[in-house]
């Protein structure tokens, strides 16, 4: 695999929604560089036929009656809201 | 001099005798994080307010309507929620959070009458091996100062071995509380995957945290993984599988016991010291009846590179919910919402947390998601498929828990590299799923060293049964680090 560029590491961060300097862009290109090197041993094995495991545990789906039940108070669920108005989260624009 | 020197059947005997009260346990508790831990910095968070009510509380219910852990102190780790309780994950982040809730086995603890004591440090997210990437603190090695106490719960590890609390909560991804508890020389156990609920604790890896126990000895620790253990409505990857009676396999026999050696465990880079104290321990097995034989896990030397790519691709969906909306830091220098996402994030997040992120998102993104996210996965499979066979014919894994005693503070962390090589030993078995214990085999320049017994899925009895034999022939368990005897 190629080394990672700067470029990539802007578009990655982009996706990550994570502002970065360009500073930060260089040496995320370099320590990503080395860890993605060292995860290339992994192309040594034999994966053919193998199924990747997502999970250890032979779960498959975990149902429960549809039953409604109270939630939470709502002063609980604007505690730790840092601008809100009438019982309702404040954001900046979402349209220009 | 304390009394959290003892276990706690002593404690619960000095209670019933009337020597002691659980207001003098939880007094004692905040007296000795008052001396130590302006060396130690284990604490974020102190709840004394709510522990000296609830103490005088607890003391006035009868005897016979207690358990064998009532009225002990502990102490949580901070990704762990606790309702009206700041809880922080060590991050910038995250700072003056108030969960409104408390995570299942905090209400657990509460059921089994303990007595929480305060939130401890972390490396940011569980993201270390030292707690370095504390955005706060950096907790020190009770036995040295000048070292660290290991990652990512090293403040849990170091708050009991500095007799802050004799109970504490960690959780373990990749290693971080069998490290620490090697590191700080008490016992830790990462529980099999689904043994105890993961509701309340804030995600890294969903597939791969669990929260376990670390205490100053085996029957301690026993007993509060059987108090926390269980299926939970609320976490539907919790498994519904019987909680047993730990304690009570602790009888010392392990006549018949096969223990494995995998050659792997003792190969490149594991110390000289660390090799001998695992091997004397073998030995100390083989007199009470056991047999030991080598095995090999060839696949091995792929579990840091899996690892890696699939931690940090649940970490960065995991860490997706910090987005300044709901909850956490919020960036005063953004003009709309995107802006708002990109710089609360940036400017809360460690870098640690942001390199990962960063890791887990470029591994799951179109183009790579393939090379190295299915690849990785699929050699999970491979990793686990030798656990499986070697248990086959085996009853328990047996290696050191780290290839060395706790680094320097300072040592290694330019190298993101170097500090990965430390979690070589224990990742593999969260891959796996099994459940694994670290407990002290011994010391490298009065460093502690950790002996860790892995098992099979589900089958922490038999680990719990072969620590308390070996413990029961040794005394490193018992011995205390200098500061330890402060006034």
């Amino acid at each position: 695999m190629a080394k990672i560029s700067k470029e990539e590491v802007k578009h990655v961060a982009h996706l990550a929604r994570l502002a970065i300097t360009e500073e930060d862009a260089e040496k995320f290109a370099e320590q990503l560089g080395k860890i993605t090197d060292f995860a290339e041993q992994l192309n040594e094995l034999d994966t053919t036929n193998v199924e990747p495991t997502s999970h250890v545990l032979p779960l498959v789906n975990v149902m429960r009656e549809d039953v409604a039940k109270e939630g939470l108070a709502i002063e609980k669920v604007m505690l730790n809201v840092k601008s809100q108005e009438a019982g309702q989260i404040k954001v900046p624009s979402i349209m220009e | 001099m304390t009394v959290f020197e003892r276990t706690s059947a002593q404690l619960q005997e000095a209670l019933k005798t009337r020597e002691l009260t659980i207001t003098d346990l939880t007094s004692e508790a905040f007296a000795r994080v008052e001396k130590l831990d302006g060396d130690v910095q284990a604490f974020l968070a102190l709840n004394k307010e709510e522990a000296t009510a609830r103490a005088a509380e607890l003391d006035q219910v009868p005897f016979e309507e207690r358990g064998p852990l009532f009225g002990m102190p502990i102490g949580v780790k901070d990704n762990i929620v606790t309702e009206g309780l700041e809880t922080t994950c060590a991050s910038k982040i995250l700072e003056g959070f108030m969960p409104i809730y408390d995570a299942t086995i905090v209400q657990k603890l509460r059921d089994a009458g303990m007595v929480t004591i305060g939130k401890l440090n972390m490396d940011e997210f569980a993201m270390g091996s030292s707690n370095e990437n504390s955005a706060y603190k950096t907790t020190k090695n009770p036995w040295n100062l000048n070292h660290v106490p290991g990652g990512s719960s090293g403040a849990s590890a170091a708050a009991v071995a500095a007799g802050e609390v004799p109970f504490s909560l960690g959780s373990d991804t990749g290693g971080s509380i069998r490290q620490p508890a090697a590191y700080c020389g008490v016992v830790g156990m990462k529980p099999t995957y689904g043994r105890v609920s993961r509701f309340g604790l804030v995600a890294f890896a969903s597939s791969l945290d669990q929260i376990g126990p670390i205490t100053r000895n085996v029957t301690d620790n026993a007993l509060l993984l059987e108090a926390i253990s269980g299926v939970d409505e609320m976490d539907s990857t919790s498994a519904d599988v019987p909680v047993p009676n730990y304690a009570a396999a602790l009888d010392g026999n392990i006549k018949g016991l096969k223990i494995a050696v995998p050659k792997e465990f003792l190969g490149e880079g594991v110390g000289e010291a660390a090799k001998k104290s695992v091997l004397d321990a073998l030995e100390v097995l083989k007199a009470q009846g056991a047999t030991v034989e080598e095995v090999s896990l060839p696949h091995s030397k792929y579990a840091l590179a899996a690892y890696y790519i699939l931690s940090s691709s649940e970490a960065s969906s995991n860490l997706s919910r910090f987005d300044g909306i709901r909850y956490g830091y919020r960036s005063e220098n953004a003009t709309n919402l995107l802006e708002l996402y990109k710089q609360s994030r940036a400017e809360g997040f460690g870098d640690e947390v942001k390199r990962r992120i960063m890791l887990g998102t470029y591994s799951l993104s179109a183009g790579t998601y393939d090379a190295y996210y299915k690849k990785a996965q699929q050699a999970r499979t491979l990793i686990k498929a030798d656990y499986d066979k070697v248990f086959e014919n085996y009853d328990v894994i047996i290696g050191p828990t780290a290839p060395t005693p706790a680094f320097e503070v300072g040592a290694n962390v330019e190298d993101p590299m170097t500090m990965y090589a430390n979690d070589i030993l224990t990742i593999p078995i969260n891959l796996a799923g099994v459940p694994a214990i670290s407990i002290p085999c011994g010391f490298e320049n009065g460093l502690p060293l950790g002996l860790q017994i892995i098992g099979k899925h589900f089958d922490e009895e038999t680990i719990y049964r072969v620590a308390y034999a070996y413990e029961q022939q040794t005394d490193f368990n018992t011995q205390t680090p200098a500061l330890w005897e402060v006034k």
